[in-house]
């Protein structure tokens, strides 16, 4: 058994776990973070997807030990002062979820690809969140909400 | 006038919780303490006679409770009714042989999942390996290697249905096409896998949590197989299902197995499917092999048809196969008005894994053949294929419309709509630009598919599978119906809710329940709580229960509307009470009774809510106290399969009309889609924004089989698959960027709201649009498209055989 002392959405966490344990089941079971999902345990699908030190990673690619002294973003922590995160309100606003089960990773992972590219092109958005598979929308209403998040987030002129 | 909500993109209630990680799906619920956990043991062989188990090793590791092996299955359930008269034994693991490569053999309980993998490790199972067959055609030779002895053969059923007189038809054509088809085994993948949380209790009552999606005659059927009486088993289903398209349907035979580690185990046994076992063992569509006959005249008028199905449904038929074949039976004959038709239909079972409902069941695989000889005989007669098929299509004037088949059409204006398709895409400009893109050699095609899309199965359709004869014994019960409940009732304070026996996958049932009841009752969306959580014990249900076959669209909004004008008659009763007025002289408007004419008093919806649970000596004599109403709609035109084998396997009947245009890169084969048109008449739309996302997701569906996915398996069944990097999901890169959606409304006769199903919309038309595409992309070197998945190396491989001959 090992020690895992972590940051999660900003709060000082902690627990003791066999070294063989997922983060993404640690998370889930060690603290309670049920809104990451695991989808196919081998990196394809990216329903697990966090951010780790503000990268987007597959918490079902890594242990939970390895995670010992990150800071991680899981999708509980997207909310600011009770309210959904502009992110979250684009995909609200343009119908990019339905079953609701991939968009955790698929919010982590556009809000990484709005970190690193925040004009993203419609073929840039595709190819970013190419990275999680989504089975209901068509990628539709995901791609219009994140092209309106990378607008709503953009820096106000003057 | 109060706002009317149906018909608005609303927003939906669902998405806080989903967009903030506080869903609920199977693998986060917690409903019981002590949960273990179960990891299953499957078979590596495709084909093997079990000759015993050692689970010693297993039972000493860390942390096991308990270890149940096919022999526990056999001793203690029983098989799985199905739906042929074969004797196939179908239990929930295997018990004497293993009959495809994943079929369940044990099941290791422990105190978490690790150490029950751990376990499954040691547990050791001795195989007599036996020779597999994964072709359809191949296992129905002599020589075959049989999987069910007991059957004798791998035919799991055959029918030969016939609709008026399709030999004469095909004597007097003018015109003869004949083709052979080929549809891949493939599965829509949801990216939740299976859950199941199972208790069994002491006192004999067994308690099940899944995301079972329906229909809920597999619930009856699982009682039978554990022995317990149907009101001792409760089925429980999540409010949030992570999708599933048709797949978890296929859950309940690991419902049993797991009931049954519970029973034994003697705690609560929780059982999450991972992607590997998804790939391996839950469900898909059929592979098929299909010879299509057209025959025609020369002015392209279609006599008659003839199909020869072979539907190869793995090393058992599983329930509700084979529905494969049947489940479009109505619809047949699709948008055509054609009378004459054979259909030769062979359900097959082979060493592959079992199949099962899958988003557009059936009718991918049929519209994939019939707009392929459409387009072949358009060719043949020199005639274009928009013109061919209007020459063929039902006209407006012929609705409701019987098919041959027995379907009743209930409404639709298939010209109409096929226009609006070829207006969207200009497709005269297009074969302009084709025309000149062929003369600068490339390879540039525009294809067209039409589609009768069913919604809300008929139960009594899956009895088509079983010889006319058979059911005319008078033991033999007949089966129909599609019925859905809901319950709505108003608190003291005058607050709604709504409570559903659905279970939505992502649907948004809770959103489209709040506008209509809202516009029932004169409320805003926001006013209304709708409760979506299936339970067996506490909800209004039947067999046909659930949320597939496109049914909710169409049943289930039949069934809130109902319940809403149910309790607004009472409110409207209890006010006319209240004013000591006729019934006649009130009227509910805007939400309040209010007198028809004149002055005085109006009671709203809230006012109402006080007196009648404060102060029941206020209700009029003989009125039930409360205020609620419960509806349960069924569909009259629901009737069971005739003696001459029509049956309405449907209930209402969408129409889809689309045009693809695409050009086919001469280096690499790849496919690029340069313009997408797809125009659906589901009848009356209740949210425009929740429509256009099933129709991009089963836009996409249809794409993925058509040109990526397949479950493959190599000759000797083992499989090729497992992993989401040898199955292909499209991702956002491969999926369409525009689509280009229209409607055209024609009202359900049958339905309060006039609304249909809509589902499983282009998961049926995209496979024949971009086949059709391709082939006339391609048609310079005179290749059709006869296969799907036409992935970039098999039509590269197909390119490069017709160049050089």
């Amino acid at each position: 058994m090992a020690d895992v002392r972590l940051t999660v959405n900003g709060a000082a966490r902690e627990g003791r776990c066999e070294s063989r344990k997922l983060l993404v089941d640690f998370l889930r079971e060690d603290l309670g973070l049920t809104g990451t999902h695991v989808g196919c345990e081998h990196g394809i699908c990216g329903a697990c997807t966090v951010l780790v030190d503000g990268e987007a990673a597959r918490s079902c690619l890594m242990l939970a030990v390895q995670a010992d002294g990150a800071d991680i973003t899981t999708v509980e922590g997207l909310m600011r002062d009770g309210r959904l995160h502009p992110l979250q309100e684009a995909f609200r606003e343009h119908h990019g979820l339905q079953c609701g089960f991939c968009t955790p990773g698929m919010l982590l992972t556009a809000l990484d690809l709005l970190r690193v590219n925040p004009a993203p092109s419609e073929d840039e958005v595709r190819e970013g969140i190419s990275a999680v598979l989504c089975r209901c929308t068509g990628y539709h209403g995901i791609v219009k909400a994140v092209r309106a998040a990378a607008v709503a987030l953009a820096p106000k002129p003057g | 006038m109060s706002e009317r909500w149906i018909g608005k993109s609303v927003k939906r209630v669902e998405d806080f919780r989903l967009l903030t990680g506080r869903g609920t799906f199977i693998d986060d619920h917690p409903p019981v303490g002590n949960v273990h956990h179960a990891a299953i043991v499957r078979s590596r062989h495709a084909h093997a006679r079990i000759l015993g188990y050692d689970v010693s090793k297993a039972l000493a590791a860390d942390g096991v409770v308990a270890v149940i092996t096919g022999e526990d299955v056999a001793k203690e359930t029983k098989p799985f009714a199905v739906g042929v008269t074969t004797p196939v034994h179908y239990y929930c693991a295997a018990t004497d042989k293993a009959r495809f490569v994943g079929e369940p053999v044990a099941v290791v309980v422990a105190r978490d999942r690790y150490l029950a993998e751990d376990a499954a490790e040691l547990v050791e199972v001795a195989y007599e390996p036996l020779p597999a067959v994964i072709d359809p055609e191949k296992a129905l030779e002599p020589d075959a290697p049989v999987l069910h002895e007991k059957a004798g053969t791998n035919l799991a059923g055959h029918r030969r249905l016939v609709y008026g007189d399709p030999d004469r038809a095909f004597r007097e054509a003018e015109v003869v096409l004949r083709e052979r088809f080929r549809f891949p085994k493939y599965g829509s993948t949801p990216i939740e896998t299976y859950g199941i949380i199972a208790r069994w209790e002491l006192d004999g009552v067994c308690t099940v949590w899944s995301n079972f999606m329906g229909p809920f005659i597999m619930h009856p059927l699982t009682a039978r197989v554990l022995g317990l009486a149907e009101n001792k088993l409760r089925f429980i289903v999540p409010p949030d299902i992570g999708g599933s398209f048709g797949i978890k349907t296929s859950i309940y035979p690991y419902i049993a197995l797991i009931a049954l580690a519970s029973k034994h185990a003697g705690v609560p046994v929780k059982w999450i499917e991972d992607r590997r076992e998804h790939l391996l063992a839950s469900s898909s569509g059929t592979d098929r092999i299909a010879y299509r006959e057209v025959a025609a005249k020369t002015d392209g008028t279609v006599l008659g048809m003839r199909f020869k199905w072979l539907d190869n449904v793995g090393g058992y038929i599983r329930s509700p196969e084979p529905g494969c074949s049947f489940r479009p039976t109505g619809n047949f004959v699709g948008p055509y008005r054609f009378q004459h038709l054979e259909v030769d239909a062979s359900v097959v079972m082979t060493n592959k894994s079992l199949t099962g409902p899958n988003r557009g069941y059936a009718c991918g695989h049929l519209y994939f053949e019939t707009e392929g000889m459409m387009d072949r005989l358009a060719e043949k007669l020199g005639l274009d294929p928009v013109e061919l098929r209007r020459r063929n299509l039902l006209r407006p004037e012929q609705f409701p419309y019987r098919t041959p088949t027995g379907g009743y059409y209930d409404s639709g204006d298939y010209p109409a709509t096929l226009d609006k398709a070829i207006g969207i895409a200009r497709y005269d400009e297009l074969r302009r630009e084709q025309a000149k893109a062929r003369a600068a050699g490339r390879w540039f095609g525009i294809g067209v598919a039409l589609a009768v899309d069913p919604s809300v199965s008929n139960m009594g359709y899956v009895a088509t599978a079983l010889d006319p004869q058979f059911r005319a014994k008078p033991e033999y019960l007949p089966k129909s119906g599609a019925v859905d409940s809901a319950t709505i009732k108003v608190d003291p304070l005058g607050r709604v809710t709504a409570i559903l026996g659905t279970t939505p996958q992502g649907q948004g049932h809770q959103t489209i329940v709040a506008q209509i009841v809202a516009d029932e009752l004169g409320l805003t969306p926001d006013d209304v709580t709708v409760v979506d959580e299936m339970d067996t014990f506490t909800r209004v249900w039947s067999i046909s229960s659930g949320t597939y076959s496109s049914r909710f669209g169409s049943v289930g909004t039949s069934a809130v509307a109902l319940a809403a004008r149910k309790l607004r008659a009472k409110l409207v009763d209890y006010a006319a009470h209240l004013m000591e007025r006729p019934v006649a002289d009130v009227e509910f408007r805007d939400g309040a009774v209010r007198p028809r004419a004149g002055k005085g008093p109006s009671y709203s919806v809230k006012d109402l809510a006080g007196r009648a649970h404060w102060n029941t000596e206020s209700l009029p004599e003989g009125m039930e106290p409360g205020l609620q109403a419960t509806a349960v709609f069924g569909f009259t035109v629901s009737k069971a399969v005739d003696a001459e084998d029509r049956v309405n396997s449907s209930n209402t009947y969408g129409f889809i009309a689309e045009v693809m245009a695409v050009e086919v890169d001469r280096q690499t084969a790849a496919i690029r889609i340069l313009k997408y048109v797809t125009v659906h008449d589901a009848g009356t739309i209740i949210n425009p924004m929740i429509a256009e996302g099933q129709i991009y997701g089963g836009a996409l569906h249809g794409l993925g089989g058509a040109l990526y996915e397949e479950l493959k398996y190599d000759e000797d069944g083992q499989f090729l698959t497992g992993t989401f990097m040898d199955y292909l999901v499209p991702t956002a890169s491969e999926a369409p960027a525009e689509i280009e959606i229209a409607h055209v409304v024609s009202p359900s006769p049958l339905t309060p709201l006039g609304s249909k199903g809509l589902g499983e919309s282009s998961s049926m038309t995209v496979p024949a649009v971009i086949a059709n595409a391709v082939s006339d992309a391609l048609a310079p070197l005179g290749l059709r498209i006869t296969e799907l998945p036409m992935t970039p190396s098999s039509l590269w491989h197909l390119i490069r055989d017709a160049q050089k001959t």
